[in-house]
């Protein structure tokens, strides 16, 4: 099948507002005879419930939380990108578009990406009508931050909780539409496969978490919004059930999956601290703002720091090596998250890493602090030598700052950031990667549509800071809402969906035979044990810097990891109960298949672009020796793989890329 | 309005007000409880004008009567309410770690107020009441000088007088919460909070206290027979 | 470290349940108290054992679906944290620890230490929004300008992640502070004016009929909070709501 990304005709600036003049509408009448299911209640599928719920559909929402309002959007820190150019800094829709290409280095959709940007004013409107309590200024006006390295102020956050403010707005939303009957919502429920019936996803199967039954969900349209796919790599800053479950079983239904190698780590996350650690905590980059990133000069003082006999403060300025500001001149360490994460890496890889663990760098506030101090000083007329005075003004104002972020890196890891520097190291954290969609957010199966984080239109290679929550709220609020009439408008003699057809019965039947082979596997390990081993393989041979040897053994070993992980996993329990092994042993079953198709895809893109950096393209001399090269005569388009069986039999399929509006470039942050 | 007192937060309002209106009353009876220390002539007219002026004794003591019954009645409701509310208890509960003793004892010290009512009324309200109606004493032909000597009297045996100062201390334990909270119950809560809780603080302990000192002043000071 | 469990274990809602001694052993205080749970679990499964149930997600202290009541209080005997993120080194080597389900009649027992807080939502469904649709259309969002500190009071509100945290710790199981905290956020703010009236009365009706305690104003619910949401709320709950009772 051609890959038909059904981009309308036109100059790019009217592409959104004339497709929306063409598609068909479905009239308000009949929108009460269409039933449309949708999974996953974060900011994309709630915004998109909520909203298609106002239109008059009627609709089902999946989550597998107790409550839709625990998404893992609710995570997200530090803000929501948006034109409005309220700071009159030059901002307008065309230099969001522009940055987010670029920043995607060059590997997203024009189109797509410039009705992100063009809607993006709207999610303001909409969500302080709503009550969200966004930041403001002693004017009352709202207030904006810049994030990421770009050169406006656009992103609007709630303090450090921006995610959380949103996800409950579109919870509200929601809520106001299952008090009047409009949404029917299904918590603790988890979608185990699409039902395709005539070629058309026709509905889901899912699995009640707390009954355990399997149950058939009909509707004219399936949405998913079902996130990202980073806990493929065991440890990540996602939540503990974030998964690709549902992702995946459209892909096995026939959604192709786009780009999955597309993987966004972040530099600035507090290090594991021992093999017991089950999950990582993000703290937003805005701290690389004050904070200068080192490690020790020479080894033996490394390896002494991670034995605890030497203390980093102790350590003179000339045995450290802030090697982002040696590296990078002119970005120094505010170079891009890809970036930063690979100089970690490549510190600690060579042995220069901290904590017990030595994979951690340095995050140091003492600089700031006397700056800070020294200014202050000056302004309350006091005594700028003396240094007690001058890092006391300097840590009040880097607690007003971060204070936040202290305070949550004091906890979890027991050591005071004001008087020593903190430790940080990279970790995976967003997926750009996702199920193939078109403009109208289809997937190559009609009637089954992915938004948000689950597909993987609008970010490119890379995404910027405080994107994430625009897209998924663009996609559920203003995007499919719209798009999706268009094709529901031929189901409107259609009639109820019944759940009784083979296709029904053959779905169902599928889960609960996998299921049966799960729970009756009297295997020895637990799930967590292949859990563990996939995320080591995932983050060794898949992380920040890959090479083909890696990937190749990588899709083996996976691969083999599979077989043993059916033949030896322990699953107790029934099948009729609450049983999160269960759910956790299907979750782990499907990242064992994209994690292999994951390798593949990475081996298969042998160029550097944005997260994806391959050892063998990089700049071979001149000023970025070392640095990442994109190959865009080869490698312009995006990776769209067909499911054939066994994930590494999978079909590519290249959707080219055309860059109309914006000249392609090299990055460079030397 | 209506049903109102339905709502979990119309009772909780109600609970205040009417703990409000016995934190007037009490504080009007130890004026007059205070005087008996300092003049016994004083002590007699306004006992007196408090026992037999109609406004007060058909006006106000029906409303005290119902004040006092409306807040046990509805306090005790609300308690057995609240246990409903959790039926299988914590194996471990460590209440004292995030309340104090007085918030999460209020049914107990209430109780006791209750039992000290009870006594209460006997030694004085019923004595009262049979001296004025069935003895057939209308307020008119009453002896408006016999408040005193029957006040300080019942404060001649020791074991009275700790029932008394027991029911005190309790008072005090009960108002040290009752007092502050029933203003948090009634949506006080702004920049003055934080004077107000002082206030009642000192409040809820001064009054008892000076019930406590007339009791045993009295206990030490009695007059012949 | 070694360590003896006392662990609620109950199989499912109809079953009594009961408390369970687990002893564990090499307990690093770097690890989260769910980390430690994580281990027990292993350790369990490995035995042929049944692994203990317990609500958790993000595991970063915002999601709110970790509960559990540790040694008498909910979230552990840290402050201002979740469960997820109360760490082992609050605890001494060869220390006791009880571990129950958060207990309320509107939260019933779905298995072990897992409850149902569905209570919460029904309580949102019934007026915990602002009526608006999407459109696209709305008016500017500066068009309204509001004041700092009303703003910055309605946001400190709308931080409460619906644990429960509160009912669990309240001896009376009153879910006050979380509902008063979403009538907060919208009191304080011009949007959500319109609907005020209804939105107290309905909330506090849906409260009440999902069989929670009545506020008796101990302050525990503020102290146990891992939000730290202010017990202001809860006053001007009140105050809402008697306004609204007078008014309808």
């Amino acid at each position: 099948m051609a890959l038909d990304s059904k981009i309308p005709q036109g100059p790019l600036a009217d592409q959104w507002t004339n497709h929306k003049n063409k598609i068909n509408l479905v009239n308000p009448a009949n929108k009460r005879l269409i039933d449309v299911i949708v999974v996953g209640t974060g900011l994309a599928g709630g915004s998109a419930a909520a909203t298609l719920a106002e239109l008059g559909y009627n609709v089902k929402a999946f989550c597998f939380q107790d409550s839709p309002r625990r998404a893992h959007s609710i995570a997200a820190q530090g803000g929501i990108n948006a034109a409005k150019n309220y700071q009159g800094d030059g901002d307008s829709t065309y230099r969001l578009f522009y940055d987010t290409v670029k920043g995607g280095d060059y590997r997203s959709r024009e189109s797509n990406v410039y009705r992100l940007a063009e809607v993006s004013t709207n999610i303001i409107d909409q969500c302080v009508a709503q009550g969200v309590p966004f930041a403001r200024d002693y004017g009352g006006l709202l207030d904006n931050r810049s994030f990421g390295g770009v050169l406006v102020s656009r992103t609007f956050y709630a303090k450090g909780q921006t995610g959380q403010q949103l996800l409950l707005g579109a919870y509200s939303a929601m809520n106001r539409q299952i008090g009047r009957g409009k949404i029917k919502m299904y918590n603790r429920h988890e979608m185990l496969d699409v039902v395709i019936v005539d070629g058309k996803a026709r509905g889901i199967i899912t699995r009640n978490l707390i009954t355990g039954e399997i149950e058939r969900h009909s509707a004219h349209a399936v949405v998913l919004g079902t996130g990202g796919y980073g806990n493929v790599f065991y440890l990540s800053t996602n939540a503990m059930g974030s998964n690709v479950t549902a992702a995946w079983k459209a892909h096995k239904r026939g959604a192709y999956f786009a780009n999955p190698c597309y993987t966004q780590i972040h530099p600035t996350c507090i290090p594991v601290s021992g093999d017991h650690q089950s999950k990582l905590t993000l703290m937003s980059e805005s701290l690389r703002n004050d904070g200068r990133i080192w490690v020790p000069k020479k080894k033996e003082d490394a390896i002494a720091i991670r034995e605890g006999r030497l203390k980093p403060t102790d350590l003179s300025e000339e045995d450290r090596d802030y090697y982002l500001e040696r590296r990078y001149p002119a970005f120094g360490n505010l170079v891009p998250r890809d970036v930063a994460s690979r100089a970690a890496k490549e510190r600690c890889d060579a042995g220069f890493g901290v904590n017990k663990t030595g994979e951690a760098v340095y995050l140091d506030f003492a600089s700031a602090i006397e700056r800070y101090g020294k200014e202050q000083a000056y302004i309350h007329h006091e005594d700028a030598n003396n240094p007690a005075v001058v890092k006391r003004l300097g840590q009040e104002v880097v607690k007003n700052k971060y204070g936040n972020l202290f305070q949550m890196y004091e906890k979890i890891v027991d050591q005071n950031p004001y008087e020593t520097p903190m430790m940080i190291y990279p970790a995976v954290h967003y997926t750009m990667g996702g199920i193939w969609v078109d403009y109208n957010l289809q997937t190559t199966v009609p009637g089954l549509y992915a938004i948000g984080e689950a597909n993987f239109s609008d970010h490119g290679a890379n995404r910027l800071g405080a994107s994430a929550l625009m897209q998924g709220l663009a996609d559920g609020y203003f995007v499919l809402p719209y798009t999706i009439g268009d094709y529901l408008s031929d189901d409107i003699r259609t009639g109820p969906i019944s759940t009784d057809s083979p296709e029904f019965e053959e779905a169902e039947k599928n889960v609960k035979s996998q299921i049966e082979t799960l729970i009756n596997n009297n295997g020895s390990k637990p799930v967590d044990h292949f859990h563990k081993r996939l995320g080591k393989i995932m983050w060794n041979k898949c992380g920040m810097s890959r090479n083909a040897t890696d990937l190749q053994s990588a899709i083996d070993e996976i691969s083999a990891l599979r077989t043993e992980f059916y033949a030896e996993v322990r699953v107790p329990g029934t099948a009729s109960e609450f049983n999160e092994e269960l759910a956790k042993a299907m979750r782990v079953a499907d990242f064992l298949e994209l994690g292999e198709l994951f390798a593949k895809d990475a081996l298969t893109r042998n160029e550097s672009c944005g997260g994806h950096f391959r050892e063998e393209s990089v700049e071979l001399d001149g000023p970025q020796k070392g640095e990442a090269k994109r190959d865009d005569k080869n490698f312009t388009f995006v990776s769209a793989w067909e499911y054939k069986g066994e994930p590494k039999d999978a079909v590519l399929h290249k959707e080219a890329l055309t860059y109309e509006n914006i000249e392609l470039k090299q990055r460079s942050y030397k | 309005m209506s049903g109102l007192l339905k709502s979990s937060i119309g009772r909780k309002v109600a609970m205040a007000l009417s703990g409000l209106f016995l934190v007037v009353f009490l504080t009007q009876h130890f004026v007059i409880n205070l005087l008996s220390v300092f003049s016994e002539e004083t002590h007699n007219t306004v006992s007196h004008f408090m026992g037999t002026n109609p406004f007060v004794q058909f006006g106000l003591q029906p409303v005290l009567i119902f004040g006092v019954f409306f807040h046990f009645i509805m306090g005790i409701k609300l308690e057995l309410q609240n246990r409903k509310s959790r039926p299988v208890a914590y194996a471990s509960y460590k209440g004292s770690a995030n309340a104090s003793w007085m918030s999460r004892n209020m049914i107990y010290t209430g109780l006791v107020i209750l039992a000290f009512l009870g006594l209460h009324f006997y030694d004085f309200f019923i004595p009262e009441l049979i001296h004025k109606y069935a003895e057939n004493h209308t307020a008119e032909v009453g002896d408006s000088t016999r408040y005193y000597a029957e006040t300080i009297h019942k404060f001649e045996q020791p074991w009275r007088v700790g029932i008394y100062v027991i029911s005190f201390v309790l008072l005090m334990l009960h108002l040290l919460h009752g007092f502050q909270s029933s203003f948090q119950s009634i949506g006080f809560n702004n920049k003055y909070s934080k004077a107000l809780k002082g206030f009642t603080r000192a409040w809820a302990i001064l009054i008892p206290l000076g019930f406590i000192f007339i009791a045993i002043y009295h206990h030490f000071n009695q007059i012949p027979h | 470290m070694k360590l003896t469990l006392k662990i609620w274990r109950q199989k499912n809602a109809q079953d009594k349940g009961k408390m369970v001694q687990y002893p564990i052993d090499g307990i690093d205080g770097d690890m989260s108290f769910l980390e430690m749970l994580d281990v027990l679990n292993n350790q369990l499964i490995e035995q042929g054992d049944e692994p203990v149930a317990f609500d958790h997600d993000c595991r970063e202290g915002i999601c709110g679906m970790c509960s559990l009541f540790i040694n008498g209080e909910a979230h552990g005997p840290d402050r201002l944290v979740t469960t997820c993120q109360l760490h082992m080194r609050k605890f001494k080597d060869g220390d006791t620890i009880v571990i129950e389900p958060f207990r309320a009649n509107a939260f019933p027992v779905v298995k072990d230490l897992v409850v149902d807080r569905s209570a919460f939502d029904r309580v949102q469904h019934a007026g915990g929004f602002i009526s608006i649709n999407t459109s696209g259309n709305t008016q500017d969002a500066n068009a309204i300008p509001i004041e700092k500190v009303d703003a910055d009071a309605a946001f400190d509100a709308a931080t409460c992640i619906g644990c429960g945290a509160c009912v669990a710790t309240c001896k009376n199981s009153s879910a006050m502070l979380f509902v008063s905290a979403k009538v907060s956020q919208f009191a304080l703010l011009p949007q959500g004016q319109v609907e005020a009236t209804d939105r107290v009365l309905n909330m506090v009706n849906q409260m009440d009929e999902e069989g929670f305690g009545n506020c008796t104003n101990t302050g525990a619910c503020e102290v146990e909070c891992p939000k730290g949401i202010s017990l202001e709320n809860i006053a001007r709950m009140n105050r809402e709501f008697m306004s609204a009772s007078l008014k309808g």
